[in-house]
């Protein structure tokens, strides 16, 4: 991927809010993958935990927002345990995921009506709660 | 001795089984799990995004109803547990959400109806959150359930799966070392199991992404199901209704995905617990797993 790069663009508003609802600190990460070595579903991932750390790093929020990534996370939080840095990425995929969906950007993930007919008499009311909240907003 | 219980809505809907096995479990230990007397869902999942208040407010109510009735509240749910914690931790340490959630609270004209002496005064975390584990440890004492137990569970190979929820963050949740967990290892040797360690203790199961996408969480929980299984364990203990779901129930599918797959029954350690302190059956019910224990225990002549 060819970027062109500024001091606007590394600096933009877009990751400037990530930072502020994600509560971390992205230039802390020196990208040794450690969290994308330590996630359960990174394989299911199009771009992994450390690579969406470093576009935010370089002010390339779009591409993380358009991600299948963000609706992945688990919010096991294997990542952070395992950071030498104290970076939460699953923090950050809140952060993008609360962008996309207070903005009304996309549809929603899970289908409110179809989890009624599939999951309420069987799975945990938890799960069923967790991933509407998580994953609807 | 009295103990404030809060069960959470997995436990008075389909996790009956395990909020039966707890309260028994905790009278023969001589405690009685008092249920709150009102309580809501707690929301399931923490905000991890650091503006939200709305999002902490079912946790902060759930622990000013506790602070009425004791200080201690005792859960059982993985999820509920953090949920309790973390929001607990924000009431004792962040002022301004402390102030704002308190604000939500006293707005609540609701709950001052049903309850008199409902948020007299700010809630600012004189609640003590534990869990069941931790009174086990704490207030029981394993020395003293050591003591108790009636049944020689010493032929029963035991894999403690301790999933996300209770580990971590490690700096807010406190409950064990974040990687080497230990404490229902020592649980399971004061009830005389054989206690089988497995890398995969810590991994996720899956967690809710169940609901959008099932083949995720059947990836993840078939790691850990392989994982204690190649260390030659008879059965899975955990306590999270969600864990316990996604581990049991998401057999059906390992079953296909796998050739020789070796199924293995997973229970929440209350019902083990039961076991070995010679609880009525009618208290250990468990029909509503995938996987049945019933042909193992009975082989083990522990049924």
């Amino acid at each position: 991927m060819r970027l062109k790069l500024s001091s606007e663009v590394v600096k933009g508003d877009l990751v400037e809010r990530v930072e502020e609802l994600s509560g971390q600190n992205l230039s802390a990460c020196y990208q040794c993958g450690r969290c994308s070595a330590g996630c359960p579903v990174v394989e299911e991932m199009d771009i992994v935990p450390s690579e969406v750390i470093r576009l935010l790093q370089l002010g390339q929020v779009e591409p993380t927002l358009e991600s299948e990534t963000i609706w992945i996370c688990a919010s096991c939080l294997q990542c952070a345990s395992r950071c030498p840095r104290g970076v939460e990425f699953s923090s950050i995929c809140d952060a993008l995921r609360a962008i996309v969906l207070r903005k009304r950007l996309g549809g929603t993930v899970v289908d409110a009506d179809e989890v009624t007919r599939t999951m309420v008499s069987d799975a945990p009311q938890m799960g069923v709660v967790g991933a509407l909240r998580k994953l609807n907003g | 001795m009295k103990i404030p219980y809060y069960p959470g809505c997995t436990l008075h809907e389909r996790a009956l089984d395990f909020d039966k096995a707890s309260r028994e479990c905790a009278r023969a230990l001589d405690i009685e799990l008092e249920e709150l007397d009102i309580w809501t869902c707690c929301g399931a999942v923490f905000p991890l995004t650091t503006d939200s208040v709305m999002d902490i407010l079912a946790g902060v109510r759930n622990l000013a109803y506790a602070a009425r009735l004791g200080d201690k509240v005792v859960t059982l749910c993985s999820f509920c547990y953090n949920v309790l914690k973390r929001t607990n931790k924000v009431m004792r340490e962040d002022p301004e959400k402390r102030e704002k959630a308190n604000l939500f609270l006293k707005a609540d004209t609701e709950a001052r109806e049903k309850i008199e002496s409902y948020l007299k005064e700010d809630y600012v975390g004189q609640v003590d959150v534990l869990h069941y584990i931790e009174m086990l440890r704490d207030v029981v004492g394993f020395d003293k359930i050591r003591e108790r137990v009636k049944v020689d569970l010493s032929g029963l190979k035991v894999a403690p799966y301790y999933g996300c929820m209770l580990l971590r963050p490690k700096n807010e949740m406190e409950f064990d070392d974040h990687e080497q967990p230990t404490i229902f290892e020592d649980f399971l040797e004061a009830i005389g199991c054989e206690v089988v360690d497995f890398p995969m203790k810590t991994e996720c199961c899956g967690g809710f992404q169940v609901v959008r996408e099932e083949d995720t969480a059947v990836a993840c929980s078939q790691n850990v199901v392989n994982s204690a299984a190649r260390r030659d364990a008879d059965i899975i203990i955990t306590t999270c209704p969600l864990c316990r779901y996604n581990l049991d129930v998401l057999q059906k599918q390992m079953e296909k995905n796998v050739s020789g797959f070796r199924k293995l029954p997973v229970v929440y350690f209350t019902q083990l617990l039961g076991i070995a302190l010679g609880i009525d059956e009618e208290y250990l019910d468990f029909s509503d797993n995938y996987v049945d224990p019933r042909p193992l225990l009975a082989e083990k002549s522990l049924v």
